[in-house]
C-alpha cells in the first residue's frame, strides 16, 4: 500500500466500501427471505394440522377455535388438548408432527360421542344470547322470537348452553340414520391366541 | 330377432382370470309353481329409514285414510326415497318397527291397516308411450319411486352423455333367486315393452337383455315374445354361461366385447344397466301411471311346503308370505332376506318386504353350513381367483384387520361388490365379507368426517368474516356520522347514530303524540281497543 499512488488507494477504498455495502444489503435480503420462508412453512404446517382437527370450534383446547390451536401446534404446543378429536386425532397429529402418541389431557375434557344442540322451543324467550355464542352460526332466530338449531350446521360444541338464561338448550346424541354400522367380526380365536402364545414364548426367552 | 351368444373368447378369458364360483343351485323348488298374486295382509309396514338411503319424512299422520298409490312419505331431496301406499286403508301408527337391515334394528315405520277395498288414486295412463318425449318418460319414472340399485342406472341419466347401449340384467346368478326368471316366464312381453321405454328414455342405440344359459324357459319366452312383436327390432337377447357372480363391469365387457371403456366413471361409460324388476316397474309407471307398489319376491327354503314366487305388495310382513307357503316353524333354523350369499339374517317375522327384497329364505337346520370358528389365514390364495373384480381378498383382510386405511384404499376396497365368493372358497371360513363391510364403514365414516370438518371450518371462517365486516361497518358509520350526521345512507343501513338535537325533537314529538291521544280519548270515550287508554283506566 505504501508504494501506491494516492488515487489508486482511494479507488481501492471505495471498492471495498461498495462491496461491503452490497454484501450487507444482500445479507439483509437473505435474512428477510429466510424469515418469510420459515413463516410460510409454519403457515403451511398449521394449515395441514388444521385439516386434521375436528373443527368443532369448541375452544376446549384453550384457544378460540381449531385454527388458532393449529397455529399453536405448529409452534410446538402439546398434541393432546383436543377432546372432540380424541385418540384418533392425537394419533394423526403424532404421525404428522413426528411426536410420540400420548393420552388425551383430561384437564381439557373427555372424549364423547358426537352430539348436537337442541333448543326446547316453547321455553325459549328469544334473548339471542345463544346466537352470539355459536361459532358456526348454526342458530336461527330473532329478538323476542323462538330460536332453533339448524341440525346440519351444529357441531355440538356446547358453547350455546352456558349463556342461555332459561337453560332451554340440551345436547342430544347425533342421529345416524341411513349410515351402515357394520362391526368387525369377533377376533378370530385361533390366530390371536396362537400369536399371543408365540409372543409370550419369545418374550419369555 | 336375434339371439346372441356372448363372444366366447373374451368372456372365457375374463372368466379364467376372475373365475367366480359355481355354488350348487337351489332354484328348482321355487320354479315349480307359477308367479302368484297374494291376498291382502291386514297390516302393512312402510319403513322410512333404510340403510344407505336418505330418510323419508311422513306426509300423513296416524288416523288418515289413504288410497292405493298415494304418496305416504318422501325424502327432502326429491326422488331418492318415495314411499307409496300399496293398498287403500287407514294409517294406524307411526312407530318403531323391525326393518330389513342386517343389524336387526328397529326404525320409524308407517303402519297401514288395509280396508280390503284396494281403491286406487286417480291414475294418468299413457296409452301411446312411443309418442311421449323422453323428459316426460323420465319424470314419470322418477315420480313412481322406482328403487335404483344398479350403480350406473336411472338416477344418473341426466348427467350422462347419450349411452350407446342399454343392458337389462336378467342374470340372477345367486343360488336361490328365481324372481326374475319367474317374471320373465310369464311376462316376457311386458319386459320387452319396459325395455323399449327405457331405451327411449335414455336414448340408447341398442338394447340387450343379458340372461344366463340355464334359464331355458325364460329364454324361450323372450324368444317367442320378440317374434310376436316384430317391430321391436332394437332389442336383442344375449346368453351368458352361468357363474356366480357376474359383475356390472364384466357384463358390460361381455356385451360390448370390451369396447366401452369401463375404467371411466359410471356416468361416462356409455352403458346403462337396469334390472328386471326396475324394467317392469318402469313399464307400469309410464304406461299405467302406477307407482311401484309391488315386487316379485322368491319365497323359498326347506321349511316351506310350497316355495313360490309372489308378486308381493311392498310393506307385507315376511311372516305373512311364509304362512302362505306353509312354513314348518318347528324346523326353522335361519330366516334370510336376500340371496344365500349376499343376504342377511332376519330376527323377526314382522320385517316388511321393501323394494330391494329379492328373496326370503326360511332355511331348515342343516340347509346352510353351521357357523364354524374361523382359522388364521394360511395364505393359500384360493380367494384370489374367485374374486370377480380382481382384488386380493387375503391382503384386504389383513389391511382391514389392522385398520390400515391407506392399504384399504390402495387395494381398492371400494371396488369390492360384497359378493361373498372369496368367503365361500376360503378353507378357513374367515368371514371375509364381514371384514370388508366393516372396512368400508370405516372408510365412509372417515370420508364423512373429513367432509364435515371442511364444511365446519368454512362456516367458522364465514362467521369470522361476518363479524369483521360488522365491526368495520359500525366503526366506519360512527366516523362518518361525526362528519355528516344527516347522511341518508346511514339511516338506510338501520344503524342508530346519536344526535342530541334529533333526540330532543323525537322525544318532544312522542310527548305531543301522547297528549294528542289523551285529548282524543277525552272527546270520544268509546275506544276500548286503544292500548294506552286501557292501561290507564
Ligand atoms: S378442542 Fe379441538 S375441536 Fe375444540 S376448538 Fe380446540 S381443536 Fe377445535
Ligand atoms: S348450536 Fe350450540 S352446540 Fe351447536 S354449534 Fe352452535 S353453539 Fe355449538
Ligand atoms: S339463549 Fe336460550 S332463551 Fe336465549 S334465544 Fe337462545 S335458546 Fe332462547
Ligand atoms: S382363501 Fe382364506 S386362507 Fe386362503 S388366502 Fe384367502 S383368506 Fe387366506
Ligand atoms: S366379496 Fe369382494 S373381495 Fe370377495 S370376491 Fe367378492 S368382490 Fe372380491
Amino acid at each position: 500500500m505504501v508504494g501506491m499512488p494516492v488515487p489508486a488507494l482511494w479507488l481501492s477504498g471505495l471498492t471495498l466500501l461498495v462491496v461491503a455495502i452490497a454484501g450487507l444489503v444482500l445479507a439483509w435480503r437473505l435474512c428477510r427471505w429466510l424469515g418469510r420462508e420459515s413463516r410460510r412453512q409454519r403457515q403451511d404446517l398449521s394449515e395441514q394440522i388444521n385439516r386434521l382437527l375436528p373443527q368443532t370450534q369448541c375452544g376446549q383446547c384453550g384457544y378460540s377455535g381449531c385454527a388458532p390451536y393449529a397455529q399453536a401446534l405448529a409452534g410446538g404446543d402439546a398434541i393432546n388438548r383436543c377432546p372432540p378429536g380424541g385418540e384418533r386425532t392425537i394419533q394423526r397429529l403424532a404421525e404428522l408432527l413426528q411426536r410420540p402418541v400420548v393420552r388425551l389431557d383430561p384437564t381439557h375434557g373427555i372424549e364423547q360421542p358426537a352430539r348436537i344442540a337442541f333448543i326446547h322451543e316453547e321455553q325459549c324467550i328469544g334473548c339471542t344470547k345463544c346466537i352470539q355464542a355459536c361459532p358456526v352460526d348454526a342458530i336461527l332466530g330473532a329478538p323476542k322470537f323462538m330460536h332453533t338449531v339448524i341440525a346440519r350446521e351444529c357441531t355440538g360444541c356446547e358453547l350455546c348452553v352456558e349463556p342461555c338464561p332459561v337453560d332451554c338448550i340440551d345436547l342430544l346424541p347425533m342421529p345416524t340414520v341411513g349410515e351402515p354400522h357394520w362391526q368387525m367380526p369377533e377376533r378370530d380365536f385361533l390366530s390371536s391366541s396362537s400369536s399371543e402364545v408365540r409372543l409370550a414364548r419369545e418374550v419369555g426367552r | 330377432m336375434k339371439l346372441l351368444f356372448s363372444n366366447p373368447v373374451s368372456f372365457a378369458a375374463a372368466a379364467r382370470r376372475h373365475r367366480g364360483i359355481n355354488p350348487p343351485d337351489h332354484k328348482q323348488a321355487s320354479l315349480r309353481s307359477v308367479l302368484m298374486d297374494m291376498p291382502l295382509p291386514r297390516l302393512l309396514y312402510f319403513p322410512l329409514c333404510l340403510t344407505g338411503k336418505e330418510p323419508a319424512y311422513p306426509l300423513v299422520k296416524p288416523g288418515y285414510s289413504v288410497l292405493k298409490g298415494q304418496l305416504l312419505a318422501a325424502s327432502t331431496d326429491g326422488n331418492d326415497n318415495l314411499v307409496h301406499a300399496s293398498t287403500s286403508g287407514r294409517i294406524v301408527a307411526l312407530a318403531s318397527h323391525p326393518r330389513p337391515d342386517p343389524f336387526g334394528s328397529n326404525g320409524e315405520t308407517l303402519i297401514l291397516e288395509a280396508d280390503g277395498e284396494d281403491r286406487w288414486i286417480a291414475l294418468h295412463p299413457a296409452t301411446d308411450w312411443q309418442t311421449l318425449p323422453a323428459t316426460e318418460i323420465r319424470s314419470r319414472i322418477c315420480r313412481a319411486g322406482i328403487d335404483e340399485r344398479n350403480d350406473c342406472g336411472l338416477s344418473r341419466w341426466n348427467h350422462a352423455r347419450q349411452p350407446e347401449i342399454l343392458i337389462i340384467n336378467a342374470l340372477e346368478t345367486e343360488p336361490y333367486l328365481t324372481a326374475d326368471q319367474a317374471l320373465i316366464r310369464s311376462h316376457a312381453k311386458e319386459l320387452l315393452t319396459g325395455a323399449g321405454i327405457l331405451q327411449l328414455a335414455c336414448g340408447a342405440l341398442r338394447c340387450i337383455i343379458a340372461i344366463t344359459s340355464e334359464k331355458s324357459d325364460a329364454i324361450a319366452a323372450l324368444y317367442t315374445a320378440l317374434q310376436e312383436s316384430g317391430q321391436q327390432a332394437g332389442i336383442e337377447v344375449m346368453v351368458l354361461p352361468p357363474r356366480y357372480p357376474i359383475t356390472d363391469r364384466q357384463l358390460i365387457d361381455a356385451v360390448t366385447g370390451g369396447r366401452v371403456p369401463v375404467e371411466q366413471p359410471e356416468s361416462e361409460r356409455g352403458a346403462v344397466l337396469a334390472d328386471v324388476t326396475t324394467t317392469m316397474a318402469v313399464r307400469d309407471a309410464v304406461i299405467d301411471g302406477r307407482p311401484m307398489l309391488s315386487r316379485v319376491t322368491t319365497v323359498c327354503g326347506n321349511t316351506l311346503r310350497t316355495p313360490k314366487n309372489f308378486r308381493a305388495l311392498l310393506g307385507t310382513p315376511v311372516g305373512f308370505l311364509l304362512e302362505l307357503c306353509g312354513i314348518d316353524y318347528q324346523n326353522l333354523d335361519r330366516l334370510v332376506m336376500g340371496g344365500s350369499l349376499t343376504g342377511f339374517t332376519l330376527h323377526s317375522f314382522d320385517v316388511p318386504i321393501v323394494k330391494s327384497s329379492t328373496c326370503v329364505i326360511a332355511a331348515a337346520a342343516g340347509e346352510f353350513p353351521a357357523p364354524v370358528t374361523a382359522g388364521p389365514c394360511i395364505r393359500c390364495d384360493a380367494c384370489v381367483p374367485s374374486c370377480p373384480v380382481g382384488l386380493l381378498p387375503q391382503n384386504l383382510y389383513q389391511a382391514v384387520k389392522n385398520e390400515r386405511q391407506d392399504l384399504m384404499t390402495g387395494l381398492r376396497l371400494d371396488d369390492c361388490i360384497e359378493c361373498g365368493a372369496c368367503a365361500y372358497v376360503c378353507p378357513d371360513h374367515i368371514p371375509l365379507v364381514q371384514y370388508f363391510r366393516a372396512g368400508k364403514a370405516v372408510l365412509s365414516r372417515e370420508a364423512r368426517q373429513i367432509e364435515l370438518s371442511e364444511y365446519r371450518s368454512k362456516r367458522f371462517e364465514a362467521r369470522r368474516q361476518r363479524l369483521a365486516r360488522d365491526t368495520a361497518m359500525r366503526r366506519g358509520s360512527r366516523r362518518r356520522s361525526v362528519a355528516r350526521p344527516e347522511n341518508p345512507d346511514i339511516q338506510d343501513s338501520g344503524l342508530k347514530t346519536f344526535s342530541r338535537t334529533r333526540a330532543r325533537e323525537e322525544i318532544a314529538a312522542a310527548v305531543a303524540r301522547v297528549q294528542q291521544r289523551r285529548r282524543n280519548a277525552g272527546k270520544a270515550t268509546a275506544r276500548p281497543r286503544d292500548p294506552d287508554q286501557d292501561g290507564r283506566s
